[in-house]
């Protein structure tokens, strides 16, 4: 009796944690199943009709082009944020005092809202007052203020402009403490067998932070597939709903028009597409299972 | 300023790293005037943000608009502070949404930490990947059926409510800190406390509870300004005008009272909304750093 209570001790203190992940995460995901196969609206309803929501979605072009839209903002911003995110981590990695500011200032946007952000930036691009529109005239970029957000593509740039300055530093951040796990003896080694700097990128920093450049490649895309606020924010979904996001898009049948069963079918299947990157992030990620 | 130098990562390894890049003067120089460069264009629209909030309203509406304020005035704080309900509400409902999301986290994840760390159990990896699955699950949508259930319980549009949406969220990441904090303390101290014949509990509150500081800390840091942040859920949760969070509250000011921006007001609270947020990353970098680096990719 005793000895199945002292096996059980440490069972006691995960169990609150436990039955909080149960009941706010599982069991609504649960909820989230049932309702995608019910026509529930905010209204009333709430008769089962069987797979009828995910029929409508496969033929919903709106959908469709809001998940589309989703993959080209994904698809155009990451290699952006891997990229240039890598390289200042080569700029910054040392522990020199003018690259470890410059690192931290770098970082700096990561720590505030995605909504305050986003309307500082709504602020910065409009055609009128803002000050983004200003430099690129003064600089001689642009002859006159552009009008940023009437034309998708154009309001596309201007997201992924803001995003990149409020996230770069997150990912130059792992790419910093990558480089620096690196063994300074292998880059000795490689310096007295004649190898210049950019060869021992390409050779030893690049093969060696691969991991960590697949798992932080995989922590944005599965933001980018997830965003919401920048689109809200700055651009409304507009022109003509060509911005929505799949999220976007979510949130405005569930909670605009009130689509709820159709609404969680829509989450059941955004769900499903997080669930491969998510995965592949766990399995990959340091800690397995069985340690 | 070194305190802004968030700490040494590995100082050993990178000292060999730059020596090895063997770095001549001009490249140096070089460096020197990228960093530069990067640091300005980086701050810049933080600058520009707050130059503009301290703008008179009609220069901050003047176009084209000035990069240094020709006059200065706190107007538009004055006015963002008015607005509606006044500031100070959304400020309150913003800070109690993260201080109970704070004490959940911690109410939940330091005894999960410490059982996952510190006891044999059966099962254990299952019930820690069970822990872990809200980072597989977008939160994002599992909001309708939590605002249906939240609706039957009165949670919705309650801070309670929104600080449990937000809990969701920052759990995992708790856990898995608070799991490695306890794992690092070592074996010795956990003898000499049961040779005393205390029980885990007092143990817990003793012993590990202290040398787990750096742990709570971060925890409590990422919780707050997460909470802080958070968007989405505010949103849809809180639909009364005065329990709005500071973030929702912006963008109803940026709508305007007759759909004309208040560009100033709009600055001075997009300042407001972000300084608490700065004050806490340069007063405890270092903790957030190393928990940053400690969850995301681990």
């Amino acid at each position: 009796m005793i000895r199945a209570l002292r096996k059980s001790e440490g069972f006691l203190y995960v169990l609150p944690a436990l039955a909080f992940v149960a009941a706010f995460v599982l069991w609504p995901l649960a909820q989230l199943g049932y309702l995608s196969l019910t026509d529930t609206s905010l209204l009333g309803g709430g008769e089962f009709i069987g797979f009828e929501n995910y029929i409508k979605a496969f033929e919903d072009k709106s959908f469709w082009r809001a998940l589309q839209f989703t993959l080209k903002y994904t698809v155009f911003i990451t290699p952006l944020l891997m990229g240039l995110g890598f390289a200042l981590a080569l700029l910054t990695a040392p522990n020199r005092p003018v690259r470890q500011i410059t690192r931290a200032i770098i970082f700096l946007p990561v720590v505030i809202g995605i909504g305050s952000s986003s309307l500082l930036w709504f602020w910065l691009f409009d055609q009128q007052v803002g000050l983004f529109n200003r430099i690129l005239v003064d600089i001689g970029i642009l002859a006159e203020p552009a009008v940023w957000f009437t034309k998708a593509d154009m309001a596309l740039l201007a997201v992924t402009i803001s995003i990149t300055w409020k996230v770069i530093g997150f990912g130059m951040l792992l790419f910093v403490a990558g480089i620096q796990s690196i063994n300074g003896e292998i880059g000795e080694a490689a310096l007295i067998d004649g190898g210049n700097y950019w060869q021992r990128v390409w050779y030893i920093i690049l093969p060696l932070s691969l991991r960590v450049i697949l798992l932080t490649t995989l922590i944005s895309v599965i933001g980018s597939m997830l965003a919401f606020e920048q689109f809200y924010i700055m651009t409304g979904g507009n022109p003509r709903g060509q911005t929505f996001t799949s999220v976007y898009w979510i949130y405005q049948n569930s909670f605009i028009s009130f689509k709820l069963g159709y609404g969680a079918a829509l989450s059941i299947i955004l769900t499903l597409i997080i669930l491969v990157f998510s995965s592949l992030q766990v399995i990959l990620s340091n800690r397995s299972p069985s340690q | 300023m070194t305190a802004l130098a968030e700490g040494s990562l590995r100082p050993a390894t990178v000292e060999h790293v730059s020596r090895a890049a063997g770095e001549s003067r001009p490249i140096g120089y070089l460096v020197g005037a990228a960093c530069v460069a990067i640091s300005t264009i980086m701050l810049a629209p933080l600058v520009l943000s707050f130059l503009a909030s301290i703008k008179a309203p009609t220069e901050a509406r003047a176009s084209p608009p000035t990069y240094i304020p020709q006059s200065f005035s706190l107007e538009n704080y004055i006015k963002v502070f008015e607005y509606q309900a006044g500031m100070l509400t959304y400020i309150g409902n913003s800070l109690l949404v993260a201080t109970l999301t704070i004490i959940l986290c911690l109410a939940l994840a330091v005894p999960a930490g410490y059982g996952l760390a510190r006891f044999k159990m059966p099962f254990k990896e299952l019930w820690f990947i069970i822990l872990l699955a809200p980072l597989m699950i977008p939160y994002q949508a599992l909001l309708t059926p939590l605002y249906l259930t939240f609706s039957k319980m009165g949670l919705a549009n309650s801070h309670l409510g929104l600080a449990m949406v937000h809990t969701i969220l920052q759990l995992p990441f708790s856990i898995y800190l608070m799991r490695n904090a306890f794992e690092s303390i070592p074996r010795e101290l956990e003898e000499a406390a049961k040779v005393d014949g205390t029980n885990s509990w007092q143990t817990l509150r003793s012993i590990f509870l202290p040398l787990a500081v750096p742990g709570i800390v971060t925890v409590g840091l990422f919780a707050f300004i997460a909470s802080w942040n958070e968007f989405l859920s505010a949103l849809i949760f809180m639909n009364k005008e005065t329990s709005f969070t500071v973030p929702i509250m912006l963008v109803s000011v940026r709508s305007g009272d007759f759909g004309a921006v208040d560009w100033g007001a709009l600055q001075a609270g997009v300042i407001v909304s972000i300084l608490p947020c700065v004050i806490i990353y340069l007063l405890l970098q270092k903790y957030y750093v190393a928990g940053f680096l400690n969850g995301a990719v681990k």
